[in-house]
């Protein structure tokens, strides 16, 4: 395909509006083809400059009550049956969307702060220097962090396994430090989060490895801290590696 | 009352002014409470209340104003792409510094193009959710996203430029 008919995909990709076929034709595209996933960051970074530059008008308190007042009492005034039954009805569609947007509300704030990791993530690999701290040797990066974020870690031993630890920066997640660290796996690299669990507590356990922003992540609380293994490598790699950090911060 | 805020806050941005923006809102309760009947179970209840709203707002003095504004292009055109450049507005506008200037560049947007991007972007509405809402077929949601997008970013860029 063209590289302006990839182009005139990105919206839709981003908006999660292709289908799965075109969705993982994109991605393979967008691994190879610097300038799309360049374009990409940019579109991913206007939406988020517009989600909150759009919301932007908060309706004041006597203007609510005023509503509530006017729904509350409209049916007194003109009692039939057909206004009981329409408060009714909306009643009902009230409660049930009272619902959907507290439900909404949480998946919306769970997109948010995989949005920021995965502006975290792909910023980071396209920077000339993605990490601030170079080194295989946990011994060395573990150190590096003294002082920089508000919690200590252990990192695995990795001598018998495929990962291999390239370094570590310091990345904020709304206003919280935390570790960002890098591991590599074949010609993948993954990125590691780690965040006091205060920091994205509306993420909950993810069960095994999920798909999120095009990418595949798991993610789960442990001692106090929130992990994050988010990357493009395969779901059983995103797994492996996972299970590596459980074991190693339960020992 | 669930979509109170974000009815008030789409509201807002389409009349541009706070009394307006009242008024549509309570219109809107008022319709939707009398017009129950019309609503159909199993469908899309924020689509049906955001469709009250704009159609509340199409009817009031700056709604009709604003419809003259027509877009020029095919609604099936989605126009040129937008194709990232070294220097990106979306970059600088992660600076929240900016804000000032997104709100005004998405004021400056015709209604057509802010509408269809804030219920994109802000209410994170699918393109059918869109379609219902805006009662228009789903390749114009398309068209008219990808327009308004590409309109936003010549704005920011020029504001940019400008400041």
């Amino acid at each position: 395909m063209a590289h302006e008919q990839w182009q005139t995909q990105i919206d839709a990709y981003l908006d999660g509006e292709l289908n799965a076929e075109a969705m993982h034709a994109l991605d393979a595209h967008l691994r190879t083809c610097p300038a799309c996933a360049a374009d990409v960051l940019a579109r991913v970074q206007l939406k988020r400059a517009v989600k909150t530059a759009g919301t932007r008008f908060t309706p004041s308190a006597d203007f609510r009550s005023k509503i509530q007042k006017q729904i509350a009492t409209k049916p007194r005034r003109s009692w039939n049956f057909g206004w009981t039954l329409a408060t009714a009805t909306l009643a009902l569609l009230l409660v049930a969307g009272a619902i959907t947007t507290y439900i909404g509300r949480q998946n919306l704030h769970q997109q948010q702060i995989y949005s920021e990791l995965a502006d975290l993530h792909v910023a980071t690999l396209g920077s000339p220097n993605p990490v601030d701290v170079v080194s295989s040797d946990r011994h060395t990066v573990k150190p590096w962090f003294q002082g920089k974020i508000p919690f200590t870690f252990n990192l695995p031993e990795l001598q018998n396994s495929e990962f291999t630890l390239i370094g570590g920066r310091v990345a904020y997640l709304g206003q919280t430090s935390g570790a960002h660290l890098i591991y590599q796996i074949r010609k993948h690299q993954i990125s590691v989060f780690m965040f006091p669990e205060s920091a994205a507590d509306s993420l909950g356990n993810s069960s095994g490895v999920e798909r999120r922003q095009t990418f595949n992540v798991e993610t789960w609380t442990q001692e106090g801290l929130r992990y994050v293994v988010f990357g493009d490598a395969a779901p059983e790699d995103i797994q492996k590696l996972s299970e590596l950090l459980k074991s190693t911060a339960k020992s | 009352m669930p979509l109170f805020e974000q009815l008030y806050n789409f509201a807002h941005w389409l009349a541009q002014n706070r009394e307006e923006a009242e008024d549509l809102v309570q219109e809107t309760y008022v319709k939707a409470l009398r017009g129950y009947s019309s609503y159909q179970p199993g469908t899309n209840f924020r689509a049906w209340m955001y469709r009250i709203l704009r159609n509340t707002f199409l009817t009031s003095r700056t709604g009709l104003k604003a419809k003259m504004t027509v877009p020029l292009e095919s609604e099936e055109d989605g126009g040129a792409p937008v194709v990232a450049d070294t220097q990106t507005p979306e970059a600088i506008l992660i600076d929240r510094s900016n804000q000032a200037l997104l709100h005004s560049a998405l004021e400056e947007l015709p209604v057509h193009s802010r509408e269809v991007l804030l219920l994109c972007e802000v209410e994170e509405m699918s393109y059918q959710e869109i379609a219902e809402a805006l009662e228009i077929p789903l390749g114009t949601v398309m068209s008219r996203l990808s327009r308004a997008r590409a309109a936003l970013r010549t704005l920011v860029k020029q504001k940019l430029e400008k400041s």
